[in-house]
């Protein structure tokens, strides 16, 4: 009954710890690999020199100071809302709302902008504009922390939610203080005071990007230090991994399901204040322009790592600056450069499998194996 | 029934060759030569992490060996995956039954099978092959209303139905009763006249000696060797496991000073969905004694220490602790931290280990960290304190590990087991709640942790001990308290009490021990 069945060409094995240099050669082979292939898929569609496009896409995100600048001004951008997003998804608590949290405080701050600048003294009214910041960020990511606590509701699909009515919430805003009437949109907010407008730091080209990039790279540190050798970051890790470990050493779950949730809505808040404050002085509902999910792959591709993931923002910023400057330069659509964008990014994750894991192929003499026993 | 003697003869139905499995840096299998034969019962033996179930996974498909042959029936087997091993009639009981709970038992035993789906006469079938092997299974019940031993009878029959006539029971027994694990021995005997072959890995020693025909014994991934049940005995097979002499005796030192350390009174549980799981229970803990809790299983144990610890909500009752100078303190409506911090330990295992106590993605220091990670300085934690601990229990408990930065999944659940009793006993507890301190361990680490939880004793820490096998319990507990369906039916002395006695105790209707399961 049992017929005999050749033996399979190759088997899966996990690999024993991998050398720190084989990994990063891993992933750097990787990258080359996808670059080989959207050159020759670029060649075959186009008939472009791929290099050029590659130098065209460079030149998108590094082409002149000011190019540098802002590229390294969006990394910190798209970073900082990963690192808010990250401490949720240590405890398992999939934050998917980061969109909906850095729009509500972008709202507080347009807000506290327009309608205190009269009463206020500048500092003051920048402070007074980053707390309500934080508030609103927090407020946004504790609600549906709350309920998953006490209720245990689903966290995706209420965070979820909660973008909707962020982005709802300022539609209306946006129409109540429209500005000139009928106009449909807010403008630049103060723009002849400057009033509540994040300063800029020394007279050189980048003097009006260095506080943002500073912010992030502060934010960057902490939440390193916060996430692996701080007590709150442990629990968050003990949550994550066993709810009843967690219940049986004395944490207190619910309550670290909100602190934590609250420090992820802060964080997104925090951007959304940068945001408004720092970069575009205006507010409308596609600020945020989809990076609170493009922060979710951030987060992962750098496997929660804070340091890891300076890379991984940056990597995707530079794909999607050179995305627009292909798209632009050579005459081709944007859809095409997403393509590009696409297969390096499923080269890079793709990899990963090749580091935790390694293909060894049956070196056998088929059935007569009775050689060496 | 009389043939028990292998003829060596025979084609042997399965036949490991050379086999060797790696993990990493982890050798769990080395050159592994192995032989069944149709008509035997085998017991596999070995420490825990000698690679026992390695070793049959890849009879079972769910590994793949990097090297070596497999031999069924004497003709070379590639067995990649467990559609393979099925068609081979290999058949695999898992120490974690792998059973869906919302279908019921019919659906479980027919689900991923090719042929048509007929629930009625796949439940015909199931009824012949209950009716010739003397199972007793109810095709149409669900899973989640079953008790453990009813979901490993499904398991059982869900192999058979496919037609294995190759068994492989991984610690069949460690969840049953004495009652249960007869049934399933009578069973499996039955079987073994039907011509199966079966292998059973288990770590009771009178189990082997009254189940098996041969003994195959594992160490650290190696084969030591086999030989027929008859002409061994516990103590030899001991040694060949661990590799050297074993001394196999409980100590039982006389209580040290025995004071009234916790006061439980008219003690009354009731579960989530209102079924009352401790009724009335009122006993004392008493210090430098060793308090054993016997029972069938689910019969409110669990519910009893979780209570105590503050992790279950109490219906009605007090708990008191008793402290040094005699002064009482209410331990309901602490928090378990509060609790803790008084010195009342919790040492629970779990059926799965890892569900509860240690958290398994998370290194061995880690782990150690959870009970103390609250004392680093300011916001932050220190990493020193739990690794010299993690060192300390690694080395005195004899854990194999290949580092203290090891995920503690990775490691072997006799391993895992000493890394959670070693860290609640270095908390230094005032009273220490252990629960199946030593399910699934081997005998050598079982007999460590007894000489651990004596020496607890004889430091004058209250000790509760709650167990599954009985001779072990009457053999350590000063006293014995019997629960019987959520009641005490009798609290005995340790050193007097009789194993009938104790038995008809644990069964004994009190109130309404039965009706539920």
């Amino acid at each position: 009954m049992a017929k005999t069945k050749s033996e399979p060409l190759f088997h899966i094995a996990k690999r024993a710890d991998m050398t720190l240099k084989k990994a990063i050669l891993i992933r750097v082979v990787a990258i080359v690999a996808a670059l080989i292939l959207c050159a020759i898929i670029t060649m075959i569609t186009t008939g472009l020199n791929p290099l050029s496009v590659y130098g065209s896409m460079a030149n998108g995100a590094f082409g002149t100071v000011r190019k540098s600048w802002i590229t390294a001004q969006d990394t910190s951008i798209l970073l900082l809302i990963a690192l808010a997003l990250t401490p949720a998804f240590k405890m398992k608590f999939w934050n998917i709302g980061g969109e909906g949290q850095v729009l509500v405080g972008a709202l507080a701050t347009s807000a506290v902008m327009l309608k205190l600048a009269p009463y206020l003294p500048h500092p003051a009214l920048v402070a007074v504009m980053l707390v309500a910041a934080i508030l609103a960020g927090g407020i946004w990511g504790v609600l549906p922390a709350i309920c998953k606590a006490k209720w245990n509701t689903n966290e995706t699909l209420f965070t979820l939610m909660m973008n909707y009515i962020a982005t709802q919430l300022t539609a209306f805003y946006i129409i109540v203080w429209e500005y000139p009437k009928g106009a449909g949109k807010v403008g630049i907010i103060n723009a002849d005071t400057e009033l509540g407008w994040l300063p800029r730091i020394g007279n050189f080209i980048g003097g009006k990007y260095v506080l943002t990039i500073f912010i992030a790279v502060l934010t960057t540190v902490a939440m390193f230090a916060y996430l692996y050798y701080s007590k709150q970051g442990y629990e968050i890790c003990v949550v994550g991994e066993s709810e009843n470990t967690a219940r049986y050493v004395g944490i207190n779950v619910g309550k670290v399901i909100i602190r934590t949730m609250f420090i992820s809505g802060a964080i997104c808040g925090l951007t959304g204040f940068i945001l408004v404050a720092g970069v575009h002085q205006t507010i409308t509902t596609s600020l945020v322009g989809g990076q609170g999910f493009t922060a979710v792959m951030v987060s992962w591709l750098a496997k929660f790592n804070p340091l890891i993931m300076i890379f991984a923002s940056l990597l995707i910023v530079f794909l999607k600056k050179g995305a627009g400057e292909v798209a632009s330069s050579c005459g081709l659509n944007e859809s095409f450069s997403e393509i590009l964008t696409g297969i390096i990014i499923f080269f890079i994750i793709g990899c990963e499998f090749f580091i935790r894991y390694k293909i060894v192929f049956n070196k056998k003499s088929a059935k007569g194996g009775n050689g060496n026993v | 029934m009389g043939n028990t003697k292998p003829d060596n003869s025979r084609i042997p139905a399965v036949q490991m060759k050379n086999i060797t499995k790696r993990f990493g840096l982890v050798t769990a299998n080395s050159g592994v030569n192995l032989e069944l034969y149709k008509g035997e019962i085998l017991a596999l033996l070995g420490e825990n992490g000698s690679g026992k179930t390695t070793l049959m996974n890849m009879l079972c498909g769910l590994y793949f060996p990097d090297e070596g042959e497999i031999l069924i029936n004497g003709k070379p087997a590639t067995i990649a995956s467990p559609k393979d091993s099925f068609s081979y009639g290999i058949g695999m009981v898992h120490q974690h039954f792998k059973l869906i709970d919302v279908l019921s038992a019919a659906e479980n035993i027919v689900l991923g099978l090719d042929e048509k789906l007929d629930i009625k006469k796949a439940g015909a079938k199931i009824r012949e092959i209950c009716d010739k092997y003397g199972f007793d299974v109810d095709p149409n019940q669900k899973i989640y209303d079953m008790s453990v031993s009813q979901k490993q009878t499904v398991e059982i029959v869900k192999v058979l139905y496919r037609g294995a006539d190759i068994l492989i029971l991984d610690e069949p027994t460690a969840v049953l009763t004495p009652q249960e694990t007869e049934k399933l021995f009578a069973v499996l005997r039955k079987m073994k006249e039907d011509n199966k072959a079966i292998i059973i890995i288990t770590h009771k020693m009178h189990e082997v000696e009254s189940l098996s025909d041969r003994v195959a014994v594992l160490r650290k991934g190696k084969y030591i060797g086999d030989m027929r049940t008859a002409d061994t005995n516990a103590a030899e097979m001991t040694d060949m496991m661990v590799g050297r002499k074993v001394v196999l005796n409980i100590m039982r030192p006389e209580p040290v000073n025995p004071k009234d350390r916790i006061l439980v009174n008219g003690l009354t549980v009731k579960s989530e969905d209102g079924i009352t799981k401790l009724k009335n229970v009122s006993f004392t803990i008493r210090s430098g004694e060793i308090l054993g809790i016997a029972g069938i299983s689910g019969c409110g144990q669990k519910e009893l220490l979780e209570a105590i610890a503050g992790l279950q909500v109490v219906e009605s009752g007090s708990i008191e602790y008793v402290d040094d100078k005699g002064k009482r303190e209410q331990l309901l409506g602490k928090d378990p931290k509060q609790i803790r911090d008084m010195g009342v330990g919790l040492s629970f295992v779990p059926e799965d280990r890892l569900g509860m106590g240690l958290v398994g993605n998370m290194d061995l220091t880690d782990n150690m960290m959870l009970r103390s990670y609250e004392n680093g300085r300011g916001p932050f934690t220190d990493r020193k304190g739990p690794q010299r601990l993690a060192q300390s229990v690694v080395n005195e408990l004899e854990v194999v590990t290949p580092g203290l930065s090891t995920p503690v999944r990775s490691l072997s659940g006799g391993n895992v087991q000493k890394i959670l009793v070693g860290r609640e006993i270095a908390s230094a507890p005032k009273v220490l709640l252990t629960a199946y301190a030593v399910r699934g361990l081997d005998i050598n680490a079982s007999y460590t942790i007894y000489d651990l939880i004596n020496e607890q004793k004889k430091a004058g820490v209250a000790v509760v001990y709650v167990g599954e096998d009985l001779d072990v319990l009457m053999e350590l507990s000063d006293r014995i308290l019997v629960l019987c369906g959520g009641e005490v039916s009798g609290i005995l002395d340790g050193r007097t009490a009789d194993r009938q006695e104790v038995g008809a105790l644990m069964t004994k209707v009190g109130g309404n021990s039965d009706g539920k399961n």
